[in-house]
């Protein structure tokens, strides 16, 4: 660094100054117009957010201010508990995506011909959008035609209404969500499974280790940084849940499969009027759940970084 | 390798492994192909509930035909495309500079920012939707492309700022090094050094932003309403409210809005698959 400054030392133009000072101004220019827009219509919006759920507002007219009144609602809202409750099902269940995901990823650890090919198809449920995957899983739970119901009527079974049935219909909409997030974990685990040491395995082979063992203790073990990340999108896919619930029963029946993201976006811009105020407490409950998880992983990345240096 | 590879076990193992393979491809993308099968069948088979057997007639032209000329599924479409190409080039741009600046400079708040970067990205949409809606009806860009742009550039910053990073760290540090020696002035460093060296980063972000903000359905709904700005993911499911019972055409419309991104991970999977696990898997 100083063998440039001192070699400028002399020059005193604004050229000369620049050339001595760059190293130290340089960062923060090609900081500041990401910074800008993300400090715009993210970072301040968060702490909007906080401030208007203080308030009782319809999002056109005036606001008022009634302190912590829309948290002692929530408080008692019998939908708010069903959406928190929604909300914690998707969060254990949504989880099967990871061992699902590696099940197929073993599956397809193979040197055959076209497995790439495979590998990809079995990709694809996670590029296509959301709301196909969901229109596809409405259509493929419908009482009449759907063709869960078909192969439930083979075994005499059924029908059911997955999706018009209060006790069925969170489940039902995990499992869409199931089906790309189990492709999304796939991947993960695949790539991981290329790194695993092959030296490794074959010590494990002589010792006597096979099987469900071989895979606890030695595969597993490499596979963390896999594991870490897929859990990691997979509680954040959990929490942020919206686009299933919106496109295949709207949060119905009677409310019964609301989630969090869900129930805000109904409260703040749904049909039963724009309560703002409100929606933003929703917003802001989900918002430090939500928290919990990015602290761990920031603690974790923080920790990656210090041993790294 | 794990499991043992499959040339390893005996024969019938090997044959019943290429078998299992085809099968449960099949069985994983039932939903998919019922998808496309129902795209291409009359309005007969849909009124007699034929929706699992062989279509009793093939309207792929006719289907096809019929959701681009009686609705605004091109409109959409073009929407999509309106959004999420300059989405990708902002948002890649912006991370370019800012992965550079959190990679190769020391100052004071380096990771701490990084850090705000990162947080901001993986929070609730719902946290920041009230104040980014009002946001946009101020600048008057409610319902414009450009309003949608906007907040998914700055948001896909996060994401690609914590994948950029990453990935200039992992570059040796010696040719910065090398070229700081030379006298080479820091922007030049940048755009003569290292973006070269990015190409592998920049096409990895592009597919997967590109991806992202093609299947964005949130925003959608909540920054647009008419056909006007609307991207295919919002407009499938307002088309899907007014085609009742008439899955043949919801089905098409499916297929067309899933062709892009599809086409993008095929013709760029190695690039994807990169993506989605650099960033995290390194």
């Amino acid at each position: 660094m100083s063998s440039t400054a001192l070699a400028d030392g002399t020059a005193t133009s604004s050229a000369g100054w620049w050339r001595r000072n760059q190293r130290q101004l340089a960062p923060w220019l090609f900081i500041a117009p990401g910074a800008f827009m993300f400090l715009i219509y993210v970072i301040i919006p968060i702490f909007e957010s906080i401030w208007i759920s203080f308030y009782d507002w319809d999002g056109i007219g005036a606001a008022t201010w009634i302190g912590l009144a829309n948290y002692v609602e929530l408080w008692s809202d019998y939908a708010f508990y069903t959406s928190l409750y929604n909300n914690v099902l998707w969060l254990v269940f949504y989880m099967l995506a990871v061992p699902f995901g590696l099940f197929v990823a073993l599956f397809l650890n193979q040197t055959v011909v076209g497995i790439r090919l495979y590998k990809s198809l079995f990709f694809f449920p996670f590029v296509i959008s959301q709301v196909v995957v969901g229109l596809v899983f409405a259509w493929f739970y419908d009482p009449s035609f759907g063709l869960l119901n078909l192969v439930l009527g083979w075994f005499g079974l059924g029908p059911v209404a997955i999706l018009a049935d209060d006790r069925f219909v969170t489940y039902g909409i995990i499992a869409a969500g199931l089906w790309p997030q189990t492709a999304y974990c796939m991947i993960l685990y695949l790539t991981g499974l290329n790194a695993v040491d092959p030296e490794q395995i074959e010590a494990g082979r002589l010792d006597g280790a096979k099987g469900w063992r071989m895979l606890w203790f030695i595969v597993l073990p490499q596979l963390r940084p896999a594991t870490f990340i897929a859990v990691v999108v997979t509680v954040i896919g959990a929490l942020r849940s919206f686009d299933l619930v919106s496109i295949m029963t709207d949060g119905g029946p009677y409310g019964s499969s609301r989630v969090l993201a869900f129930y805000m976006y109904e409260q703040a811009l749904g049909e039963y009027g724009f309560r703002m105020g409100y929606g933003a407490a929703i917003a802001v409950v989900l918002f430090l759940i939500m928290m919990i998880y990015i602290s761990g992983f920031l603690w974790h990345m923080w920790r990656a970084e210090r041993d790294g240096r | 390798m794990f499991p043992r590879p499959i040339q390893s076990r005996p024969p019938t193992m090997r044959g019943l492994y290429q078998v299992a393979l085809p099968i449960s491809l099949i069985v994983w993308l039932i939903p998919l192909l019922a998808v496309a099968v129902t795209s291409i069948r009359g309005q007969a088979d849909i009124a007699a509930g034929n929706y699992w057997g062989w279509p009793s007639s093939f309207n792929a032209v006719q289907n096809y035909t019929a959701i681009f000329t009686q609705t605004e599924l091109g409109a959409f479409i073009a929407n999509s495309f309106i959004i999420t190409i300059p989405t990708v080039i902002g948002a890649v741009a912006l991370s370019c500079l800012t992965g550079f600046a959190f990679a190769v400079y020391r100052f004071k708040g380096n990771l701490l920012i990084f850090f705000l970067f990162i947080a901001g990205n993986f929070v609730p949409f719902q946290i920041l939707m009230v104040p980014v809606r009002d946001l946009t009806l101020h600048l008057g860009l409610y319902d414009t492309h450009l309003g949608l742009v906007l907040f998914h550039v700055a948001f896909q910053t996060g994401f690609c700022t914590l994948f950029m990073r990453n990935f200039i760290k992992s570059l040796p540090f010696e040719l910065i090094e090398a070229a700081r020696v030379e006298g080479v002035s820091e922007l030049k460093i940048f755009w003569f050094v290292v973006v070269p060296l990015m190409r592998p980063a920049i096409a990895a972000l592009s597919v997967l932003i590109f991806t992202f903000i093609w299947n964005d359905y949130f925003w959608a709904t909540v920054l647009t309403q008419g056909a006007g700005a609307m991207p295919v993911t919002a407009g499938l499911y307002s088309l899907n409210g007014q085609w009742i019972a008439q899955w043949h055409l919801v089905s098409a419309g499916a297929i067309v809005a899933a062709i892009p991104p599809v086409l993008m991970f095929f013709l760029m999977q190695k690039h994807f698959i990169a993506g989605l696990t650099l960033g995290a898997v390194k």
